[in-house]
């Protein structure tokens, strides 16, 4: 691979894995806790976040040069406000049913701070490919953890996965998974996994470093 | 298209030095500049907004009339087509004008009248809402003239504990209770004669009252109590204007 | 698990044979007649589900333990009494894979997260049942009458659901032994719908026939006496407990005989009597100073007679021990005692040097702890 895709690869990855905006920086949990309850909310508040995440990151991309820093943030929030608008419009013509399951987190991804985060740090200082490459590896990133999420509680809380029962009909609902304090227990649950998976890396490393 | 721009202008009138600028030297941008872009990215995302609005528009407004169509046809499952009215609360009916969110008058319940295929007045559907154990139950319910009894009952939204309260959409001894539960007026056509009430589990001995799901009472109760308030409002007025609804004008 | 060579501690050095592990096995006798008597009321479900639990407690602490993070041995009794104390809260015919599961969050989640016996904020055994109360609660609020015929040779049927899958009914099995499905209501869950007050002996004993109430408080009380009289438990915090449940219900019960039931079946119905004699006195979840005791045992009282009476719930005593423990490190700082020679607090005579912690004396501060993979921070 030569050094461009290289690099491109690895702005895309940062987000996806290195600093997943769930599992590693543990931002925007107010989504991720309150509309996990099953796979399709999870993957639709996903897909809706990482839209908006693209396209004010490009945007922002787009006009770094010409935005005073004094009126940055008031502009970054307009550009993100108005994408959240699109994607509140497209969810109620796609399906009501899942607008009323999403509730006020669609238009609340204004406040998410994956996004202005995102905004400010890199997308104001970079081209706009690469600032949308690197949106796009965020935004995947919270997919995956928000479906981790779903996934598991939809499971556990509903015994079905998109709605196809897993188990049968005599299938008997936890049903704390599907409540509040079911997102708090799944998510610390795949914090304590990723932070395993993570620690125990780091320690096959000291010992290969001893060992040479 | 210029209102969007007009806040953020005030916010940066009020603050024409930012602490932020404290490196040196230190760089001040002219207001005019500030102003200049942000109308420009104000107006860039009006357009974006408006595109947005209008290629939707038609998708949700039908979205929305299906959702309803399809609640009320749950509730009377002869009905083919709906149209939405109002009962006034001086007494008699008017057919809305202007669906979707524009404001009804205040006292004015609004109702469904369901039409089967032939144009004939195949029920009466109505909202009705009261507290439950989480939150309030909204319920949808179908009410039939000839029979004077309400014929079907249909969830709108609800926040009830899964696996207890939720049972009222899946319990069918509950859902029986809704084949034919009474709401005759009384002779004055100005209350029920009986009102409908949620009796406990397993003591149901009249046709207006209903068995409760044991182990589910508050939400049973409230989907009683939805009901009852939603007639006792409703009838007495729609009752004596049954005729004006007979067929699909 | 390597001990430590020196042991450093901060003063009192008491010597005596009192140890954890000493005082968790006598506290696990003093439930063997408890035990003893629940299983001869419900027969071999309660057996099964007393020992299934507990295994899984036992099973789950040791592969904590073997991670290296975790205070405490598997021969310290503590898991044992977290499983029996646990199964006791549960219904007879609680699922028993429902019960595993109880089990292991008692101790994952409640212990081992913390990092074992000694740290955790909560009560372990009520941690887990509070967890399957919020899972399962329509198999939580099951209860079958005692003293079945064939209780000893027969599982009442929701014992032995399939795991992942949800009990059989236990309403068609009772209507064959002749008994109606009201039958299996707790007489808390039965005054708090029906407005039936049991009365006392029955209460006591559940003897007199076909009532669903737990273990029976009489005995509770005889072994909590056990236990306190051989110093093994501090005496205050039942009588606290008990005491102020007792006040506030006689309080109400003057105020409105007819809408509140009398004090002596707001004790004696529920789990009141176990939870204040063995969950609200486990020693690492209420406050060590006497007074803090007094004040947290009278918190969990209230509480109880407040959640049982205003709330959705036919039961509060989990949630009002839970509570206080939350609460009982604060109880702990407003009730410290005063130093000998200081005064009140507040009034500190002239003079005095006042209170001078280790790091103002530049002292040296011993390591605690001596865990082989303690977490690095």
């Amino acid at each position: 691979m030569n050094p461009a895709t290289t690099k491109t690869w690895d702005e895309f990855m940062e987000g996806v894995w290195r600093q997943n905006p769930v599992f590693v920086m543990v931002l925007g949990m107010c989504p991720t806790l309150a509309v996990t309850v099953s796979a399709v909310n999870a993957l639709s508040m996903g897909l809706a976040t990482l839209f908006v995440l693209v396209c004010s990151c490009g945007l922002v991309s787009m006009m770094r040069k010409i935005v005073p820093k004094e009126v940055r943030i008031a502009i970054y929030i307009v550009i993100i406000a108005t994408f959240v608008t699109v994607v509140d419009y497209a969810i109620q013509a796609i399906s009501l049913a899942l607008y009323d399951a999403l509730g006020a987190f669609i238009q609340l991804i204004v406040v998410n701070c994956i996004i202005l985060g995102r905004a400010e740090a890199h997308a104001a200082k970079n081209p706009p490919l690469p600032a949308m490459v690197n949106a796009t590896g965020m935004g995947i990133g919270f997919v995956i953890g928000l479906f981790a999420l779903g996934a598991v509680r939809e499971i556990l809380g509903a015994g079905s996965l998109f709605g196809v029962s897993l188990f049968g009909p005599d299938f008997q609902p936890w049903v704390i998974m599907v409540l509040p304090p079911g997102g708090f227990f799944v998510l610390g649950g795949w914090l304590l996994l990723f932070s395993w998976i993570e620690r125990r890396k780091q320690r096959r490393l000291t010992e290969a470093t001893q060992n040479a | 298209m210029t209102k969007p721009a007009n806040p953020p202008v005030v916010v940066s009138g009020c603050h024409p030095a930012p602490a932020g600028s404290a490196s040196p030297p230190p760089q001040v941008t002219p207001t005019t500049a500030m102003i200049r872009t942000m109308g420009l990215v104000s107006a860039i995302c009006g357009l974006i907004i408006v595109g947005a609005y209008q290629s939707t528009y038609d998708a949700v407004a039908a979205n929305k009339r299906i959702a309803t169509e399809r609640a009320v046809f749950k509730v009377i499952p002869a009905a083919k087509s709906i149209v939405e009215y109002l009962a006034l609360p001086a007494g008699g009916i008017e057919p809305r004008v202007g669906a979707g969110d524009t404001p009804i008058a205040p006292g004015a319940v609004k109702f469904f009248a369901a039409y089967d295929e032939r144009g004939q007045l195949a029920g009466i559907a109505a909202e009705g809402a009261a507290k439950g154990y989480a939150d309030t139950v909204r319920i949808m319910f179908g009410y039939s003239p000839s029979c004077q009894c309400v014929v079907g009952i249909g969830v709108v939204a609800m926040r009830e504990t899964p696996g207890i309260g939720d049972k009222i959409i899946t319990d069918k001894d509950f859902l029986a209770n809704f084949k034919a539960l009474d709401a005759k007026l009384s002779a004055d056509l100005a209350t029920l004669a009986n009102e409908v009430k949620t009796v406990k589990h397993g003591t149901k001995a009249n046709p207006w009252q209903i068995d409760a799901i044991a182990g589910a009472t508050i939400t049973s109760r409230a989907v009683g109590k939805a009901i009852n308030d939603s007639a006792q409002a409703l009838l007495p007025r729609l009752v004596p204007n049954l005729d004006k609804l007979a067929s699909k004008s | 698990m390597t001990q430590p060579l020196i042991e450093i501690r901060s003063a009192p050095h008491v010597k005596g044979p009192r140890s954890v592990e000493m005082i968790m096995r006598h506290v696990v006798w003093s439930l063997l007649p408890i035990c003893a008597f629940y299983i001869f009321q419900y027969g071999i479900s309660a057996l099964a589900s007393i020992v299934v639990v507990t295994a899984t407690c036992l099973l789950a602490e040791r592969a904590f333990v073997r991670t290296g993070t975790q205070a405490g041995r598997l021969a310290d009794f503590s898991a044992v009494i977290t499983g029996v104390l646990l199964a006791l809260t549960l219904p007879p015919g609680f699922p028993l894979w429902m019960g595993a599961v109880a089990g292991l969050v008692a101790i994952a989640l409640g212990k081992a997260l913390f990092g074992g016996i000694g740290f955790n904020v909560f009560n372990p055994a009520l941690v887990g049942r509070a967890f399957v109360q919020a899972a399962f609660p329509t198999s939580i609020a099951t209860y079958t009458p005692s003293f079945l015929a064939g209780r000893f040779t027969e599982f009442i049927p929701s014992s032995l659901a399939l795991p992942l899958m949800t009990p059989a009914g236990t309403a068609d099995w009772l209507q064959s032994k002749n008994l109606d499905a009201l039958a299996g209501a707790t007489p808390l869950a039965k005054w708090k719908f029906d407005g039936v007050v049991a009365n006392a002996i029955e209460l006591l004993t559940s003897l007199s026939g076909h009532i669903a109430v737990g273990p029976a408080p009489a005995l509770i009380l005889l072994c909590g006496v056990y236990l306190a009289v051989r110093r093994f438990m501090d005496w205050r915090i039942p009588i606290a407990v008990l005491g102020s449940a007792a006040l506030t219900a006689w309080l109400l019960y003057a105020f409105d005989a007819a809408r509140y039931p009398n004090p002596f079946f707001m004790l004696f119905s529920g789990g009141l009597i176990l939870g204040a004699v063995y969950m609200a006195t486990d020693m690492v979840t209420s406050p060590v100073t006497p007074r803090g005791m007094w004040v947290y045992g009278a918190l969990i009282g209230l509480l109880t007679v407040v959640i049982r009476y205003y709330s959705g719930l036919p039961e509060g005593v989990m949630y009002a021990i839970l509570i206080a423990n939350a609460a009982s490190p604060l109880i702990e700082k407003i009730t410290q005692p005063v130093t000998f020679g200081r005064g009140a607090p507040g009034r500190s005579r002239e003079g005095s040097p006042g209170y001078v912690s280790r790091t103002d004396a530049n002292a040296a501060i011993p390591k605690k702890r001596f865990l082989r993979n303690k977490p690095k921070k």
